[in-house]
């Protein structure tokens, strides 16, 4: 039996480094140093999006000193915004049509994924993946001949027209959340709930519902980011202001108008963003959990 | 149980005829995948209806001439394939695809290994910072950058005039154009992919580094043999997925320059509005719509592959 | 000239917790050595400052005569075996293997005989080209071994690595390691909180507790001569019996009384070490439960006989095991498997005292 024998050992030189303790120490360091220029980097935008929303057309216009700092901050924009009918008309109308869709998708989500997890039938596992599928097909593609379906149904420029349409960016990947979170309950939970003597509705509401909160809590804020923020659909086939949502209703308006009203503009745009930062200020976990959802639950 | 027939249990003679009770089970089986379906069928009904269909219809809609009344075959690909302002929506959306994935893939990549050393609830507050760009709507931030960049009043002139640089015309020119796109989509998507690695970093177990260091393992090379490898599912299913999104994106050209200056910038999405939705030529838009299809199909297979691939991993 | 030298070593993290206060080891070339004590005791926390996986907060580490305070792992010519196993998941059997030999730029043929050797030792060439989730618990551990032994490094090093086997795996392992020792002799430092292990593996038993060694010695040393309270009661299975005691003197000669009822002489050799703690409070008389059996026909010095009722009889096969209660203090003895004992009943019980030890509660010292 042969021993291991020693050979040239090619690494007499010994360094300074230190353990590596102290290797980690110096890498957050150097992680926060970076981090925090990346943070100031990534934040200029919207940085820029408040501190313009608090500028006077007078101020924007005379360009003097930095623009990157409001000299005279006023809240003239915000006060005009909240009591010009149109943006209150956008506003209402991004906010009903956003609640709808989410009840809609989270329903529709639900129940499928419900029955795609548990009720495992001959087919499951096809519908399964053909929604995975499904989401991978983009609104781009399908926005020219849904403007010759909506046309036919009469829904063009009519605000309706969201709701019929947005679920379909949402409802494939929350379906898709649900069912990785629904298969994570285990079966014996079920079952214990059948002896007791729950119905398959009771068990949903009872059993599923609440243990997947955290799930459910992430796909309903996708649902939501997805529905506020949506462009091209409303862009194609809204046209009149009383029918427009937030995101087209903001942009027609820079089109119509001219550059003193950026302060405006901006602070309009400030509006339009601040309902997904608060949600994601207090709900931020649930945000990140909706993110890898997908990605690690498969 | 939901309805008619309960299953009586531990009642009754001993002696339950066994036929009555297959009866009974397979009656129940024959309920539990009808309601199953019911349930499935809001969603198949959306799915079918609203993207499927469409799909089709819109491959229907590509062979039909400018008055949609009669067939004209693939005269509509023909056409834009000859155009010089078609072909240049080729390029742009392949070098805009290509180049915008890759940079938000590493800058996530960069971002979550810096995150990943911050441990503890600090992380967290870091995290939340950088995710501040996926929040808010993208047409809104798209909006601020387009101010950043006005000809006559951006901010990052001024503070280039303020060094005693030349102003830049940042949508200006066919160039600076597409990297301004670029860059504001890499703004906007790079923490998805931070997110997606941050949470793959913390999978791979902290020993390993212990055992690379030991044996002799540089930060690089920790970084090649073990972060890489072991992160090589996510990195593939993070980078297919954001190809087929980015190559379908139409907010940030949309708003930034409507695909000009003269036609450089425009994407498969963008120029079909314009062809499609505002000079009324449904079918030609249709066409260039569906140019983007066989490539996204590609992309998707892969991605279908990989995932199910990891699923039947999991499962077994 | 020692191999590993650790003088004064101390760890503490932010908060002032200190889990390593102060620790002096002398550990020679060739020795193997065990570091063994309760969750928390700071053996960990040594082990990986000897690797340069933690900083050291003071003191120093000498390994063959060169400090490594500012060294990096990969610079101490160590090889760590971790709970865990940490194999790389992606990398085959032999790619595991070969991984440090490889960052050091080793020739390829020169990798390939390590490893086969190494492979061969531990009975694992079969497995060379499969990777770690293919294999079982028994075998990812030979692997991390085997990972260890080709770097042919100054020290192996141990952090608990049997604790994640079963019970029969574990024995079997333990005598792999031994045997693996005797072939390749490389100075070990290695971790556990199973004393059976330490006892069986070590050339030196350290014992640890609360961040300091409370005794190191030859796991005989150990057994039969523990200097505290704490080694005395870790040491061993079923653990040693400390029962409250008083120390009397009577006519020159000293008697410890357990109770009212039962009082024992102490042996001769001990009287002198004894006679200036008479009359002490807080004595425990340590007596392990192989020095309580069942009463012999023959007389013994030292040995005294008494009567118990038994409260629990456990049968052990090759002994059984009586438990009984001396003032509240529940105290267990090993007789022999035919000597009658019954639960709830009278038992006539020997006590050897050649053996016993006498605690300071207050020091926890045993004198």
């Amino acid at each position: 039996m042969t021993s291991v024998t020693a050979s040239a050992d090619t690494s007499p030189r010994k360094s300074k480094v230190g353990s590596l303790e102290r290797q980690n120490r110096w890498a957050l360091r150097g992680s926060f140093a970076a981090l925090s220029v990346f943070v100031v980097v990534f934040l200029v935008p919207p940085f820029y999006m408040i501190m313009t929303s608090l500028k006077s057309s007078a101020e924007i216009s005379a360009q003097k000193g930095s623009p990157w700092i409001a000299q005279n901050p006023t809240l003239d924009n915000f006060v005009y915004l909240v009591t010009n009918e149109q943006f209150q008309r956008y506003f209402f109308n991004s906010v009903w049509v956003t609640g709808l869709v989410v009840i809609l998708s989270m329903t529709i989500a639900i129940l499928a994924a419900f029955s795609l997890s548990r009720m495992g039938f001959k087919g499951s596992q096809v519908i399964s993946t053909g929604v995975f599928l499904t989401y991978l097909v983009p609104p781009s593609l399908l926005f020219i001949p849904l403007f010759q379906v909506v046309g036919s149904l009469g829904l063009i420029n009519n605000t309706w027209v969201l709701v019929l349409l947005f679920p379909t960016l949402a409802v494939p990947f929350c379906t898709w959340i649900m069912i990785g979170y629904f298969s994570s309950i285990p079966k014996e939970l079920d079952e214990a709930a059948l002896i007791d003597g729950a119905s398959y509705p009771q068990i949903l509401l009872k059993i599923f519902i609440p243990v997947a909160l955290p799930g459910i809590i992430a796909a309903t804020i996708f649902a939501f980011t997805v529905g506020w923020g949506a462009f091209l659909y409303p862009l194609a086939y809204l046209y009149s202001a009383d029918q427009a949502v937030l995101t087209v209703g903001i942009v027609r308006e820079l089109i119509r108008g001219d550059v003193f009203a950026w302060g405006t503009i901006m602070a309009a745009c400030v509006m339009g963003a601040a309902p997904p930062i608060i949600i994601y200020t207090f709900l931020m976990d649930y945000y990140v959990a909706g993110l890898t959802a997908g990605a690690t639950k498969g | 149980m939901a309805g008619g027939s309960t299953m009586a249990i531990g009642s009754g003679p001993a002696a339950a005829p066994a036929p009555r009770r297959v009866g009974s089970l397979k009656k129940l089986a024959r309920r539990r995948s009808t309601t199953a379906l019911l349930l499935c069928a809001p969603l198949i009904l959306l799915i079918v209806g609203l993207k499927v269909y469409p799909t089709f219809y819109a491959i229907f809609l590509s062979m039909l001439d400018r008055k949609m009344e009669n067939f004209v075959g693939l005269n509509n690909f023909i056409y834009l394939l000859n155009r010089p302002s078609f072909q240049l929506v080729i390029f742009q959306s392949c070098l805009f695809a290509i180049t915008a994935v890759v940079m938000k893939a590493t800058l996530g990549f960069i971002l979550a290994h810096l995150m990943h050393n911050i441990r503890g609830k600090n992380q967290r507050i870091w995290r939340g910072l950088l995710l501040v760009p996926w929040v808010i709507p993208l047409s809104l931030s798209t909006l601020s950058w387009w101010w950043l960049f006005d000809p006559s009043y951006s901010a990052f002139n001024w503070t280039l005039n303020w060094f005693g640089f030349d102003s830049i015309p940042f949508l200006g020119t066919t160039w600076n154009a597409r990297i301004a796109v670029i860059v504001v989509n890499t703004w906007f998507g790079a923490p998805f992919f931070m997110i997606m690695y941050l949470a793959a970093l913390k999978s791979v177990p902290e020993q390993l580094y212990e055992a690379a260091a030991i044996d002799g393992a540089s930060a690089w090379q920790k970084l090649v043999f073990i972060t890489l490898p072991m992160m090589r599912n996510i990195i593939l299913i993070t980078v297919l997925y954001s190809l087929i999104v980015t190559f379908a994106d139409f907010d940030i050209v949309r708003i930034l320059t409507n695909g000009g200056p003269q036609d450089s910038t425009h994407l498969f999405a963008t120029y079909a509005f314009n062809v499609g939705i505002e000079s009324g030529n449904i079918p030609r838009g249709a066409s260039v719509s569906l140019f983007m299809f066989p490539i996204l199909a590609t992309l998707a297979f892969f991605v279908l592959r990989d995932v199910l691939k990891r699923s039947k991993e999991i499962s077994t | 000239m020692s191999q590993v030298s650790i003088r004064k070593i101390v760890k503490s993290y932010e908060g002032d917790v200190q889990a390593v206060k102060g620790i002096d080891l002398e550990i020679r070339d060739h020795e193997f050595v065990v570091l063994v004590g309760p969750s928390g005791c700071g053996k960990s926390t040594t082990l990986r400052m000897i690797a340069g996986l933690e900083e050291i907060t003071s003191g120093e580490i000498w390994i063959d005569g060169d400090v490594v305070n500012d060294v990096p792992p990969k610079d101490r010519d160590i090889a760590m075996v971790f709970q865990n196993y940490a194999l790389y998941p992606h990398m085959s059997v032999f790619e595991n293997m070969a991984f440090g030999l490889k960052l050091r730029k080793f020739p390829k043929d020169e990798i390939k005989r390590r490893v086969d050797d190494a492979a061969r030792m531990l009975d694992i060439q079969m497995l060379l080209d499969r990777k770690p989730k293919a294999l079982s618990g028994g075998q990812r551990q030979r692997v991390a071994m085997g990972r260890a032994i080709v770097r042919n490094p100054k020290v192996f090093l141990f952090d608990e690595p049997l604790s994640n086997l079963d019970a029969k795996l574990r024995v079997q392992m333990r005598t792999e390691i031994k045997k693996v020792h005797q072939l390749v002799p490389t100075t070990t430092v290695y971790v556990t909180h199973d004393q059976v292990e330490a006892m069986t593996l070590a050339d030196r038993v350290v014992v640890m507790n609360h961040g300091i060694i409370e005794q190191v010695g030859s796991p005989n040393d150990l057994y039969h001569s523990p200097a505290t309270k704490f080694v005395a009661g870790f040491i061993g299975s079923p653990a040693m019996n400390f029962i409250p005691c008083h120390l009397e003197e009577a006519a020159g000669a000293l008697r410890v009384r357990l109770s009212d009822k039962l009082s024992f002489p102490v042996p001769e050799s001990r009287t002198a070490r004894y006679r200036s703690h008479a009359g002490k409070s807080d004595l425990v008389l340590g007596l392990r439960p192989e020095h309580i059996m069942e009463t012999r026909p023959q007389a013994e010095p030292n040995q005294h006989d008494f009567d118990m009722v038994i409260d629990v009889v456990e049968p052990m096969g090759m002994e059984t095991l009586v438990y009984f209660t001396i003032e509240g203090v529940a105290i267990c003895g090993r007789v022999n498997p035919n000597a009658g004992a019954t639960a709830m009943q009278s038992m006539k019980l020997r006590a050897d005292l050649s053996n016993m030890h006498l605690i300071d509660d207050g020091t926890g010292k045993v004198l």
